[in-house]
């Protein structure tokens, strides 16, 4: 029988991060997957990045990771969305072309080493006692492991409506997993079902191109990966439109026929990415929604249109997409679909994604109850590294929401739960401020290296990047000025009588490091590879100030660990119904713990007085030990 | 302790009274009154029933209140026995109770306390019942109610309710910036409401002076050279005496204190000792408590026994009024001239003791016409409410959107320090609602 360190289950987004960083950190990997073809498939839009899913896509990249390096080799229309709203808020995106993407992504993992790949079915999980120990396959082999990351997608008793037909499947043409859903039942995870969509596929030879509007790419592509010097893929121009009354009035008359409406599908679908039924029902007074076109590769002709997923029958897909302008003659390559699938509910996991009830297993993606690539891609290298650990009797390594949008996922999804498919956006990062998309690399790239997931080549250049920072802030620092000397030189400043450094004036509007350097010459020393971060960092750095005090707060409150047993019947001064929550919700630590509902003050120093008198409790019993 | 205890305690005044209220909550709750008094009564219906001890000896007779939880005042199961107020009656009662398995006696503020962990009460509310079991006056009244009555917070969340709609509209516009339904100025409608939201709760925070004065009572500082007749005013108004009073200078060492009703108002008098140079010891600490108390001061009483000695060089604040108050008329009368002091008075023969009354009364705060009292008593909520409105200001000031919602969203972190949190699915909720979203 072969072993492993670490087997990763499902090839999809989530699978190939876990898959890639288990390996990067040494272990001995295996990736299992139906298909070998089928490793890096984007079965919904294509494209990566976004709002809060480009800054996940930068901090994976941070870690040495794959999402970015792979969409900067796929991208077809380079975006960097709020481009005038400030860095905190600004988001790369980028279409992707599909068959670039799932090339990119299995050259990636076939250059991995210690990774093997393995084709099948994956039909249960091999457990010793209580603990996950392998892997069963369909076909009867075995394999062992001593940690199993599962990242099943929709594939958990996935079930796909179009109109009132009902199609067991992972996805169109694959089948489902049912075996694990009931392993996983049967150590009784809390299980919930979700719904999401995806809209028809058109073919773009018969779209008329001149009745629909364009969306341009940026001039200048940001790439995602800090390793990705320049863009080579041609830039493409994606189509837009609009539906119209028409298409409304054939979709409200149709409303039962689709299975959001006839009450066949259970789950619950997500807000922020409604079918056109929910928006015609729901904002039907609207006077059209607006369609992107978006072509799924350079040489495919395969038009994804965005914003119009559903789960009517298909000749009511037919008809209504035929009276949006452009459209009224296109050809539909596959009909869209609502698919039904379920998910744990991720309060059974621990911080480092590992299943509290079954130690040695990890999940990761949709089967968390999340949607979208970037969360799934992330979630996975959460999974894959802290596998590989538990695998090498390493402790496990914990994201903060004070670090990373991957620290604020982990911690929303396991304190909290989640109601609807949880997706990532900026509002949910407090430290929004301080987590920005261009600084994902020196708030993640250190740690990764001391953790030993960044490879030699990312290391040198990261090292070469973080030193030419530093002698930039350091000059910017040293250089100053008063407000005579700066009204001289026509800098607005407050009299005062305050020097100023360099990096203070930074932070003025419209200041940058090129305009002082009628001011201070030297400033040309500075490496313009570092100039934008410095000038960024230099603008916010009163507030990153404001915020470091906050941010020590919850750290301190986030090392605060609440042991996995802690009883808290035996927590004297609490409400029964308080306990009870605490105990449903199992808190990891005390941050978290002050964010369940009903939790005041006097029960958050009740809880911290307690933890600190069981640990003085251990350090004793430690001490004695010792002794 | 466990919580999972039933508490009682006996809820009404000093004993003896014609009746007392003992209280009991907590899970046992109906089952201690099934076996004191018989059958549970109707959930909120007073009945008339005979208590008697487990061995069957009658106690006492009276009202018996049962209400079930949640509906209750704690959340909890909650009691009343409403019985005979003698001293006797209550403590066999409370012995009775004592001696249940799980029963015991409620430690202070208890009851609110648990009301509070079990939701029924914010902390405005707890902290306004506090003040309202404590008030003295009228307007300490009216004014606990204010708070303990949800009034307050009822302001504070229409606040929060319109912070988070102005959030809900900036983040709609970063967070789907790519969406057709989200015009790209929709957060541009929020800043005027924003700057209205600042005006108001810096209005509300201008309130403050005068809730502490209904709170903690107009302080007035008697103040004067020694043997200025200090001491014989304050016993004057306290109608008792509380100072010692001499003929020797220097014989008021501390700071005495009495606090009167005046018009609705609590008032603070403070007697001080005489102010000057002293080497005696005793006399030195007299005169710097006095000058601490002088210091939070809201009115000056400045005594003299003649003309030309109302020397005052003390700092107090701005908008501190200082009377002058001419003393000992009955000896010195005749030393005065008109307009050489505001008042003239004699504690002896009590001239113009009525006078002073009518002055102090008009140096009150005027409610007249007021029909909400809703106004921050404590200084933790001025607090909040300052840094609220410091941020409120800054977003107004600043520029970038991104920097904007940073402030807005630490407007909201510090109201919902006296209120409750805002959560980032509130925001989100209203966005949804708002908007079709979803590419």
């Amino acid at each position: 029988m072969t072993s492993y360190d670490v087997i990763v289950i499902g090839g999809g987004h989530a699978g190939c991060e876990a898959a890639s960083a288990a390996a990067r950190l040494g272990a001995r990997t295996a990736l299992v997957t139906h298909k070998k073809e089928t490793i890096g498939v984007m079965s919904c839009n294509p494209a990566i990045g976004g709002l809060g899913k480009g800054h996940l896509v930068r901090e994976i990249d941070a870690l040495d990771g794959l999402m970015g390096r792979v969409a900067d080799a796929a991208g077809i229309q380079f975006r960097l969305l709020n481009r005038r709203k400030g860095p905190a808020v600004r988001g790369p995106r980028t279409q992707a072309d599909r068959r670039l993407y799932r090339e990119a992504m299995q050259r990636e993992i076939d250059a991995i080493e210690n990774l093997d790949v393995i084709e099948g079915d994956a039909f249960d999980l091999l457990t010793d006692d209580e603990t996950v120990a392998g892997v069963i396959m369909k076909d009867g082999r075995v394999f062992r492991a001593a940690a199993v990351v599962l990242t099943t997608g929709t594939f958990l008793k996935g079930l796909i409506h179009v109109g009132d037909r009902k199609i067991p499947a992972g996805r169109v043409g694959e089948a489902p997993s049912v075996g694990l859903s009931e392993t996983l039942c049967r150590f009784g995870l809390r299980l919930g079902r979700l719904k999401t969509g995806t809209p028809a596929r058109l073919d773009g030879r018969t779209i008329d191109w001149d009745r629909v509007g364009r969306q341009g790419p940026d001039e200048d592509p940001v790439p995602f990966s800090f390793m990705t010097d320049t863009i080579l893929n041609r830039q493409i121009e994606c189509g837009v439109t609009r539906t119209t009354d028409a298409t409304h009035k054939i979709i409200a008359d149709n409303i039962h026929r689709s299975a959001m409406y006839s009450g066949q599908i259970e789950g619950v679908g997500p807000r922020y990415c409604p079918s056109i039924e929910d928006k015609i029902v729901r904002f039907g007074e609207r006077d059209g929604h607006q369609i992107f076109l978006e072509p799924e590769g350079l040489d495919d002709d395969t038009i994804y249109p965005n914003g119009i997923s559903t789960s009517l029958p298909e000749d009511v897909q037919a008809a209504f997409i035929r009276t949006i302008p452009g459209l009224e003659s296109v050809a539909i390559l596959q009909p869209g679909y609502a698919i039904e699938y379920d998910h744990v509910d991720p309060r059974e996991l621990q911080l480092s994604l590992s299943v509290r009830k079954m130690p040695g297993l990890f999940l990761a993606g949709q089967i968390n109850g999340t949607t979208g690539y970037e969360e799934a891609g992330a979630q996975g290298l959460v999974a894959g590294l802290n596998a590989a650990l538990a695998a090498m009797g390493r402790e496990p390594f914990v994201f903060s929401r004070t670090d990373s949008y991957i620290g604020v996922m982990i911690d929303d999804l396991t304190s909290r739960g989640i109601t609807e498919p949880y997706r990532m956006f900026t509002s949910r990062a407090e430290y929004r401020l301080s987590l920005r998309a261009d600084n994902a690399d020196m708030r993640l790239t250190p740690a990764g290296i001391e953790l030993g997931c960044v490879g030699e080549e990312r290391r040198t250049r990261f090292g070469s990047w973080k030193g030419a920072y530093e002698e930039g802030r350091t000059l910017l620092r040293s250089l100053s000025i008063t407000p005579n000397e700066g009204a001289r030189h026509g800098l607005k400043l407050n009299q005062d009588g305050q020097r100023r450094t360099a990096f203070d004036i930074l932070a003025f509007p419209d200041q940058t490091i090129e305009g002082l350097r009628p001011l201070w010459p030297q400033l040309e020393a500075i490496d313009p590879r570092v100039s934008g971060a410095l000038q960024i960092d230099a603008a916010y750095a009163v507030y990153m100030e404001r915020q470091a005090a906050d941010i020590a707060g919850i750290r301190r409150e986030e090392s605060a660990t609440i042991p996995d047993d802690f009883d808290y019947s035996d927590l004297p001064g609490l409400s029964n119904e308080l306990k009870q929550k605490l105990a449903q919700q199992r808190p990891r630590n005390l941050a978290q713990a002050m964010k369940v509902d009903g939790m005041t003050p006097a029960a958050v120093s009740l809880l911290l007085s307690w933890l600190r008198r069981q640990e003085r409790r251990a350090q004793r019993v430690a001490g004695q030990a010792a002794q | 302790m466990q919580i999972t205890d039933t508490i009682y305690a006996l809820s009404s005044g000093a004993l003896p009274a014609g009746v007392a209220v003992i209280r009991i909550s907590g899970p046992a709750t109906a089952d201690v009154i099934g076996r004191l008094c018989g059958a549970l009564p109707q959930p909120r219906r007073a009945a008339l029933r005979t208590i008697r001890t487990r061995n069957g000896e009658i106690l006492d007779s009276g009202l018996v209140i049962y209400f079930p939880g949640p509906a209750s005042f704690t959340g909890e199961d909650c009691c009343e026995l409403q019985v005979h107020g003698g001293r006797a009656v209550v403590h066999a009662i409370l012995d009775a109770l004592a001696g249940f398995e799980g029963l015991r006696h409620a430690e202070a503020g208890e009851f609110s306390r648990r009301a509070f962990q079990n939701g029924k009460l914010d902390l405005v509310e707890v902290e306004g019942l506090a003040d309202l079991i404590t008030a003295e006056t009228e307007m300490q009244r009216r004014l606990a109610i204010e708070q303990s009555g949800g009034g307050q917070s009822a302001l504070y969340q229409g606040w929060a309710r319109r912070l988070t709609h102005a959030r809900a509209m900036i983040e709609a516009e970063l967070d789907f910036a790519d969406e057709d339904d989200i015009p790209g100025s929709v957060s541009e409608t929020i800043w005027s409401d924003m700057a209205k939201l600042a005006g108001e709760i810096d209005a509300h925070i201008d309130q403050a002076g005068l809730a502490e004065i209904i709170r903690d009572g107009l302080k007035i500082v008697i103040a004067g050279e020694p043997n200025a007749g200090k001491s014989s005013l304050l016993n004057a108004l306290a109608k008792r005496d509380i100072a010692i009073v001499t003929e020797i200078a220097g014989t008021t060492r501390d700071v005495l204190s009495v606090d009167l009703s005046l018009a609705g108002f609590s008032v603070k008098l403070y007697d001080t000792a005489g102010l000057r140079e002293t080497d005696e010891l005793v006399e030195r600490e007299g005169i710097r408590r006095a000058r601490e108390v002088i210091g939070h001061a809201d009115l000056i009483l400045l005594l003299s026994e003649k003309p030309g000695d109302f020397v005052w060089n003390e700092p107090v604040g701005n908008d501190v009024p200082v009377i002058r108050v001419a003393t000992k008329i009955d000896r010195n009368g005749a030393n005065w001239a008109p307009g050489q002091a505001d008042l003239f008075l004699s504690t002896k023969t009590g001239d113009g003791i009525a006078d002073l009354l009518e002055e102090l009364k008009a140096h009150l705060p005027d409610l007249a016409g007021r029909t909400s009292l809703a106004m921050p008593s404590r200084k933790r909520h001025v607090d909040c409410l300052k840094q609220a409105s410091a941020a409120l200001a800054r977003s107004l000031a600043v520029e970038g959107l991104d920097i904007q919602a940073e402030q807005l969203r630490m407007a909201s972190d510090a109201l919902g320090r006296i209120t409750g949190r805002v959560d980032v699915e509130n925001l989100l909720d209203v966005i949804f609602s708002e908007f079709c979203v979803g590419k």
